[in-house]
């Protein structure tokens, strides 16, 4: 595994890669609209923070950092489908999946 | 031999009547009811006489083998205490303990027994009343706390007994609350004696601030320890317990709610306002002699309040045309004599007095009371008249109680309010005051009280519509015992046997009671003065009967300062209860209710809805804007940690300084 990374490129670039991706997602999460793309931009965050989760058991050679991995990706996995789900059902009540208008929380 | 005496049998057996009629009374039949009622009393009276007779009892007497104590006999004082306890906290230890003393047997005697017969006269007089159980209920319960003042062997429990009879008689004076005048002369009533129960209270304050008890046979010996201790908080203690017994006794200042109270049944009035609970105040001065002995200050305050309020109301009852109202003035005037008895030391002679007063005067109101009877609730003495013949044992027996309360040789009232102003007239220069206004309110009493008699029962009927009907023999057969009492029950005191009774309590009286010829000629001036007073009645009322109207007209203002009471009630109303009320309404209301606490509250909750509203916007329901606030914090929090703060600041001439760096 050692070998697929090459040794001349820097931790510091992985970790920029990895904060650029979460901070791509946190905008997308902010400023899209539509649900989905709000969802997707979740999975984006998530796997921004798999990426330096990745970085860091290389960095230091635990393994530790790689079985969270697995651990996000399985929750990530779980997450789509009941999120996926749920959007279903807020299109199939609201006919939109506009997130200002899913706003019946509000007072 | 005091094992088969069970004090505590006494209130409890009223009290026993009281729950059950009190409770189930409107769902049992009426003989029941009545029978319950009646029998309650009936029973306290049975121990109440088990007591008298082992208390007259001589306890030792010389028989062939010697003295020796006498099966039977009781010595009093006898004292029955709960084995319980009752209040034990600190120093304070104030024990639910009955007092069976000579003094406590006179009244409890007085109380059971005219108690019981007024119980019987209001089987007749209530008979067709709604409220017949509810009646019963509270005149038994009222029982229940005259009883326990009486017995009381301390100052606390007494005052239980004290309230409880203040609640009794507001209840019976409120009885017809339809009415409002009835209801607002219980109130008044209520009101009133609180005034004075607060007196009470003080006295009992600085009583155990002053002594550590509140039971008198200790106070008494404690002072009895200090002979030369005399004003001080003695007299403070004394005048507020004077203050507690004008408002209950129904003397200056705080009679006002008595002539009120008339607006109860009648035979209520008999019982409680005139009979026994409004002689409490004298009883509780006579068992407090102790304190009032110590303080000849306030002995005298008693003395003057005591001859004023009697002059006072009599004046006043002069010219009332309510039958009840009249007799309600004669009472406070009597109340007055006991006060001056008291107020002269004279303590035997102020309880004989309020004894043979609880005699006569229990008969006049049952009298009054068979008369509005049969005049189907008539009570103003100018459309009566002429009754004479159609009530005939009314008639026969209110004239007895008229003639013993004016004063007539060898019946009740004569020899204890000779008593009284004998023991006054003792008194030097002061004393001889007090004689003479006690003398002026014999003639007065004479005078109204036959004035009374001539308009209700002599002449003719003045009301020719009216068909009056004598009353059933429940309410004459009461009527005619009350007679034989108010004719017989002077002649206790014959030879000064009365005094000698209570003297362990009370003191014995200071000079001989009687075979002094000083005695004799006052009670010869008493008389006299009483035989003006009934020829004044007699020539208004009998020979020229437009002659109080003559007199009215010549002198209007006289007649109208006492025919308005001497607008007690107007001034009271003007000085106390308007600006009290309109302090209530605009001060306390307004002010303090609407604008001070109300202002706060709305205060207060006005600063959370408006944080509220501040805050709701917050609160947008916009997922995204959550979500922004989340990233925000997060990206604050990174800020926070990340930058090394104090070399940045350091670096812009801020140098931080705090533990650790």
């Amino acid at each position: 595994m050692s070998s697929f990374f090459a040794q001349d490129v820097p931790l510091v670039w992985y970790l920029l890669l990895s904060a650029v991706l979460f901070s791509l997602g946190i905008l997308g999460f902010l400023l899209k609209r539509n649900l989905i793309t709000v969802f997707m931009s979740i999975e984006l965050m998530l796997n921004a923070v798999n990426l330096s989760f990745v970085t860091f058991a290389h960095q230091w050679h635990a393994v530790k950092g790689q079985i969270f991995v697995f651990f996000v990706m399985m929750v990530a996995a779980a997450e789509a489908a009941v999120g996926l789900a749920i959007i279903i059902a807020v299109f199939r009540a609201r006919a939109t999946l506009a997130v200002d208008r899913i706003d019946l929380m509000k007072l | 031999m005091n094992g088969s005496l069970h004090l505590w049998l006494i209130p409890l057996l009223p009290f026993a009547g009281f729950l059950i009629n009190g409770l189930l009374g409107r769902r049992l039949p009426k003989a029941l009811v009545t029978a319950v009622a009646l029998l309650a009393p009936l029973a306290a009276f049975g121990v109440v006489l088990f007591a008298a007779a082992q208390a007259f009892t001589p306890t030792e007497v010389r028989s062939w083998n010697g003295p020796g104590p006498v099966p039977g006999a009781l010595s009093l004082p006898y004292v029955e205490t709960c084995p319980l306890g009752w209040i034990n906290i600190g120093t304070l230890h104030v024990d639910f303990s009955f007092v069976l003393d000579q003094l406590s047997l006179v009244m409890l005697l007085v109380v059971t027994g005219v108690g019981f017969l007024i119980h019987i006269y209001s089987v007749g007089y209530m008979a067709h009343d709604e409220g017949y159980a509810r009646y019963f209920s509270y005149l038994n319960l009222f029982l229940f706390f005259m009883t326990t003042l009486v017995l009381a062997g301390n100052a606390l429990l007494m005052f239980v007994g004290w309230e409880g009879v203040g609640l009794a008689s507001y209840l019976l004076i409120g009885f017809w609350f339809q009415k409002t005048t009835a209801a607002d002369a219980g109130k008044k009533a209520f009101i009133v004696n609180r005034i004075g129960d607060v007196g009470f209270l003080i006295a009992m304050f600085f009583l155990l601030a002053n002594f550590g008890t509140l039971t008198f046979s200790e106070i008494a010996t404690k002072l009895g320890q200090y002979p030369g201790w005399t004003g001080g908080v003695v007299t403070v203690i004394a005048l507020c317990l004077l203050l507690g017994a004008t408002g209950k006794s129904a003397q200056l200042p705080l009679y006002i709610w008595l002539p009120d109270a008339m607006e109860g049944p009648t035979p209520v009035s008999a019982l409680i306002h005139a009979a026994t609970m409004v002689t409490a105040g004298v009883y509780m001065i006579a068992r407090n002699h102790v304190l009032f002995d110590h303080s000849p200050f306030a002995l005298g305050v008693v003395a003057i309040v005591g001859a004023v309020t009697a002059l006072f109301a009599a004046t006043i009852g002069l010219v009332q045309n309510d039958i009840k109202r009249a007799l309600a003035y004669s009472t406070i005037s009597q109340l007055g004599y006991m006060f001056l008895g008291c107020g002269v030391a004279a303590y035997s002679a102020a309880i004989f007095h309020l004894m043979t007063h609880a005699f006569f005067k229990a008969l006049l109101f049952l009298a009054a009371g068979s008369v509005i009877h049969g005049l189907s609730g008539e009570q103003d003495l100018r459309k009566m008249g002429g009754l004479r013949k159609k009530l005939p044992v009314t008639f026969w027996t209110m004239t007895v109680g008229v003639f013993a309360i004016a004063g007539a040789p060898g019946l009740s009232g004569f020899f204890s309010k000779d008593a009284i102003l004998y023991s006054a007239f003792q008194q030097g220069s002061f004393g001889k005051v007090l004689w003479f206004l006690g003398l002026v309110t014999a003639a007065l009493t004479a005078f109204y009280m036959f004035r009374l008699w001539y308009l209700a029962f002599l002449g003719n009927s003045r009301s020719p519509e009216a068909h009056p009907h004598e009353s059933p023999w429940s309410m004459l057969g009461p009527l005619v015992l009350l007679a034989i009492l108010s004719i017989a029950g002077g002649w206790v005191s014959f030879g000064g046997r009365f005094y000698e009774f209570l003297a362990p309590v009370v003191g014995a009286r200071s000079e001989a009671a009687s075979g002094d010829s000083l005695e004799y000629i006052l009670m010869g001036v008493a008389v006299a003065v009483a035989l003006i007073g009934w020829f004044i009645a007699h020539s208004f009322y009998k020979q020229r009967s437009d002659r109080p109207a003559e007199l009215a007209a010549a002198l209007p203002a006289g007649y109208k300062l006492l025919a308005n009471k001497y607008y007690v009630d107007e001034i009271l109303s003007a000085s106390v209860v308007k600006p009290l009320l309109a302090t209530s309404t605009y001060f306390l209301s307004w002010v303090v209710d609407k604008a001070v606490i109300g202002g706060l509250a709305w205060l207060l909750g006005g600063i959370a809805v408006f944080s509220g509203a501040l805050l709701q916007r917050w609160q947008s329901g916009n997922i995204r804007s959550y979500a922004a606030w989340l990233a925000g914090g997060a990206a604050a929090l990174l800020l926070f940690v990340v930058v090394p703060w104090p070399l940045v600041l350091a670096h812009i001439g801020i140098h931080l300084n705090w533990a650790g760096r």
